[in-house]
């Protein structure tokens, strides 16, 4: 299979946002995933984010790794640089890339294998290190392109399409996501784009590590019957804690919820994040309450989605590290070469 | 007493102080060098020491050379014995006629002597016990107070020390009298019991210059500050941690914004080699001047990312400080067996470009160099220092810097460029020299964005899994390597004074060695021109020495004689034409060591000096 073009062509009416583009600016070429991957499904939710918040296109680096999901990157945001990297390493890729240049938007997309496999250390440190990003996992629990080997984010118990039970314990990458100390940590499903959307929204308006686990199930090798990452077995176990409206700054500001359910959270850009709470005693601006409820749930066998924590006030990697507000990229000689003079200085000094 | 004659020489002998790690004889010992380079005499130091902390024997060496040879020559004549675990094999290293200072608090018996050599004892610790009792200071005091008793014994200029006491503790000034007052103590306690000075002698010369002294570590990194590095990431690896450390120092230096006091750089400690060179690529892929510094397990653990970064066509630059390995123990020594896991790095078919530094002035140009040639060849480059270079200070000219040196940024198309439409293909070839234009991302809303991969692309960089488009990049990589040869710093040759069919080629840290050998041989009748090699790939240069000599040594610190083998596969030349000689037992090559192999290869050989009109 080569290069698969889309065609140009479209109705000259498409809706269009503030910056004049239409959706199909945010486009990619045709994905080459299986019919009906959960995978695609979080390449539309991601085109409409884009598309929604208004960001120019070409202003995102989107980076991944090696695997299913890490293909995805092709299939959205046509005119953004982007990168396919080594298996298990977008997180340090994209840890330089950002450093480089700060003014960017950066989108890691990974998946489990990739970030809960051999991928585990390098994503646990960017979260640490609060790397400004929006880092995806599109977690179907299974390595689709090696043909259905369990990765680490299975469940026990869970049964592979080959019949064979997974005994080993899964990791819950939300959950170390939080405990790391990600400023934003999400959950969602690929089938739920009225949640995912507006989520994808606010983890890009979002300053410091904003982390999504997005449960996406495998067509072709997780849809069966005793997995614990198929559709039926995610629509059936699936708790959503709250339901989320992502509003920029620019934006008026509708609160048509009942007080007691509603709680709005400001970020630092100005956006702000309506809450509708469907779990009347969840907390998402209390990280320890925030892992208790997650691990209670995850004991009961059931998957919480929603906006699991967010932190207004986190802070990035370029903060702590104190770098200057010009991109590192665009430095020249000029301000980054001492020059002669300080070099005499120094040469005297080792005499 | 001594059956051979005491050696008694001027300005031209090693004094090596065996110490326990630890003690803080550090200092001491390097303001003892130092004081001899004030004075105007080449002077070459090198520290052997243990990977420990705390207890295990080190030792530090210092070559005095008033002819100016600064590589580590072997043996000693004045030992400065103050561990006694390593008592024995020290005494057992002495050149006959040498000496051996040591603490006679508790007097030794001859026995634990060798009759060959000088026996100079000062009751240290005693004299410490007498003036301090804060064990600290009686334990750091010592130090200081053996350079004394030494300035008495060589004619060291006991001013020069003071003075480099007041500059070393300037700032914590109390510190500087009591300093003083120990340097005294030792130096009267010579003066008064002792035969000074001994037959090893210090004088005066004028053969320093405006010489700097510095570790090639530090000058790296300063070559990285002015080459615009801004991006580091690294993992502590020894010998190579003191270049990210001095990086951090320089920066925080030359770097921090003065209105603002931001910082115009990045460093990140990463979690292992494997993150800090992804952040250097990622960093490098967004248009920034990037960097890790490692040693050989670093550059296993990096293969992977290294091969994307050589398909993937992005800059980074590395410096491998060289080691022995694996492990732990032998890699606090030196070593140059990175040359080939350097120069075919990564899975597919690969070849980087690798530069040898000899000294710290030379590793601050190529440091400053790397990131142009990383970014012209839009490639990972390799600075390869060794520990020897690295972490030991070393006599060199003073760094330069042009101020109107711009740097390359190499080909970047920018948005003007796309706006008015000009062609863009990342991996299209427009002029032939094998070198693509790249775009950073970001650039343009509508132009020149592109997706990188490994391989599978075509010129657009649009994917593709099909035979003929990979060869045609494949060979395109290959052009672009070939573009390299005239692009790295060239090899420098040294012709003999007379004609001779035979050559040597060398490379990095063994060039003090081999500079001062050549005198050796040549003093035995042979003649032979020298090629240092400065970069690979080869330049043409290097297949033309070989071509015009009947054999050519290769002189190299690595037992597998990598570059040879590199030469050999890179240059097609028949392997019997490069004659290996290879010194790999963890410490630096030395001419005595080279004028040896050398010279024996020759005699067996029954090679009979070329004479010429003869």
């Amino acid at each position: 299979m080569t290069y698969l073009a889309k065609p140009k062509f479209h109705h000259p009416n498409l809706p269009k946002n503030d910056l004049g583009y239409t959706h199909r600016d945010y486009e990619g070429t045709v994905s080459t995933l299986c019919a009906g991957c959960g995978h695609d499904s979080i390449t539309a939710s991601i085109i409409e984010a884009c598309f929604e918040l208004s960001i120019e296109p070409h202003r995102v680096a989107k980076i991944s790794g090696i695997g299913c999901s890490s293909k995805t990157p092709t299939y959205f945001l046509g005119n953004s640089h982007g990168f396919n990297s080594v298996h298990g390493r977008m997180p340090s890729v994209l840890t330089g890339a950002n450093l480089a240049n700060r003014d960017l938007i950066y989108l890691g997309v990974s998946g489990d294998g990739d970030s809960a496999s051999i991928g585990l250390g390098q994503f646990a440190h960017s979260i640490r290190r609060g790397v400004n990003m929006t880092y995806i996992v599109e977690n179907n629990g299974v390595y689709g392109l090696t043909k259905g080997q369990f990765s680490a984010t299975a469940d026990r118990g869970s049964k592979s399409k080959r019949g064979f039970i997974n005994t080993d314990n899964s990791i819950d990458l939300a959950a170390m996501a939080l405990q790391l100390g990600a400023g934003f940590v999400a959950r969602s499903f690929s089938g739920d784009k009225t949640q995912l959307v507006p989520i994808i929204k606010a983890a890009i308006a979002h300053r410091g590590a904003a982390f999504i686990d997005v449960i996406s199930p495998c067509v072709a090798f997780n849809n069966h019957a005793g997995s614990t990452k198929s559709f039926d077995f995610v629509r059936e176990h699936n708790e959503a804690v709250n339901r989320l409206d992502f509003m920029s700054s620019r934006m008026p500001i509708e609160v048509d919820y009942q007080p007691g359910t509603v709680e709005v959270v400001e970020q630092h850009d100005g956006s702000k994040l309506t809450l509708r709470k469907l779990a009347a005693d969840y907390e998402p601006t209390d990280r320890t309450a925030a892992l208790g409820f997650l691990q209670h749930h995850a004991a009961k066998g059931t998957i919480v989605t929603g906006l699991l924590y967010v932190d207004e006030d986190a802070a990035d990697l370029h903060a702590h590290l104190h770098t200057v507000d010009t991109p590192l990229n665009t430095l020249s000689e000029r301000e980054l070469s001492p020059g002669q003079a300080a070099l005499d200085k120094f040469n005297a000094s080792l005499r | 007493m001594p059956t051979a004659t005491p050696i008694s020489r001027v300005n031209d002998f090693v004094v090596r102080f065996a110490n326990v790690n630890g003690s803080g004889s550090a200092s001491a010992n390097e303001m003892f060098a130092r004081a001899i380079m004030r004075m105007g005499i080449p002077v070459a130091p090198r520290n052997i020491f243990p990977s420990n902390i705390q207890g295990l024997p080190t030792w530090y060496e210092v070559r005095v050379s008033e002819a100016g040879h600064l590589g580590a020559r072997g043996g000693t004549d004045l030992m400065v014995a103050m561990n006694p675990q390593t008592f024995d094999k020290d005494i057992a290293g002495i050149e006959p006629g040498g000496y051996v200072f040591y603490d006679s608090t508790k007097p030794l018996p001859l026995s634990k002597f060798r009759s060959d050599i000088g026996v100079i004892g000062v009751p240290l610790t005693a004299i410490c016990n007498r003036e301090y009792t804060d064990p600290r200071q009686r334990q750091l005091f010592k130090n200081i107070m053996y350079i004394g008793a030494l300035t008495a014994l060589i004619d060291m200029d006991v001013k020069v020390v003071e003075q480099l006491i007041g500059e070393q503790y300037q700032g914590k000034d109390k510190l500087i009298a009591p300093n003083i007052k120990a340097l005294h103590i030792g130096r009267d306690y010579a003066l008064l019991n002792l035969d000074c000075p001994i037959g090893l002698r210090l004088r005066k010369a004028d053969k320093v210059g405006d010489r700097i002294f510095i570790e090639g570590n530090a000058a790296a990194a300063l070559g990285a500050v002015y080459g615009g590095a801004t991006v580091c990431a690294w993992y502590p690896i020894t010998p190579s941690s003191s270049l990210a450390d001095a990086f951090t120092k320089y920066c925080a230096k030359y770097r921090v914004d003065p209105q603002s006091k931001q910082a115009k750089y990045a460093i990140i400690q990463a979690e292992d080699e494997l993150a800090s060179i992804g952040i250097v690529i990622g960093a490098g892929w967004n248009g920034a001047r990037a960097f890790t510094a490692t040693s050989g397990p670093g550059i296993s653990l990096m293969q992977e990312f290294i091969g994307l970064a050589y398909f993937a066509e992005i800059p980074a630059v590395i410096f491998d400080v060289q080691r022995a390995g694996p492990s732990t123990g032998m890699p606090t020594r030196t070593q140059q067996s990175d040359v080939l896991s350097c120069a075919y790095a990564s899975h597919g078919d690969t070849k980087h470009v690798l530069l040898f530094p000899e000294d710290p002035a030379e590793a601050f140009d190529f440091a400053a160099t790397s990131f142009d040639l990383a970014e012209r060849l839009q490639t990972p480059i390799f600075v390869m220092l060794d520990l020897d270079i690295g972490m030991n200070h070393r006599m060199c000219r003073p760094l330069a810097w042009d101020d109107k040196r711009g740097y390359d940024r190499g080909k970047v198309m920018t948005a003007e460029e796309l706006e008015a439409g000009k062609e863009f293909g990342r991996y299209l070839d427009v002029d032939g020299d094998g070198i693509p234009y790249r775009t950073y991302p970001g650039t343009h809303p509508t132009k020149g964005s592109f997706f990188t991969r490994g391989t599978s692309r075509d010129r657009y960089a649009r994917y593709t899994e099909e035979g003929a488009p990979y060869v045609d990049n494949m060979q395109r990589l290959i052009r672009k390597f070939d573009t390299a040869k005239d692009l790295v710093p060239r090899p420098l040759i040294a012709n003999s004074d007379r004609p001779t069919k035979y050559g040597v080629i060398y490379y990095g840290s063994t060039s003090p060695a081999m500079d001062e050998a050549i005198h050796m041989i040549e003093a035995k009748g042979h003649r032979l021109d020298r090629m240092r090699v400065r970069a690979f790939p080869f330049h043409s240069s290097v297949n033309s020495f070989v071509a015009d000599h009947d054999f050519v040594y290769v002189v190299e610190q690595n037992r597998d004689a990598q570059l040879r083998s590199l030469i050999v596969n890179e240059c097609g030349i028949d392997p019997v034409r490069l004659v290996p000689i290879l010194h790999y037992d963890g410490t630096p090559v030395t001419a005595r060591f080279i004028a040896k192999a050398i010279g024996d290869h020759l005699d067996a050989l029954k090679v009979t000096p070329l004479k010429v009109n003869s």
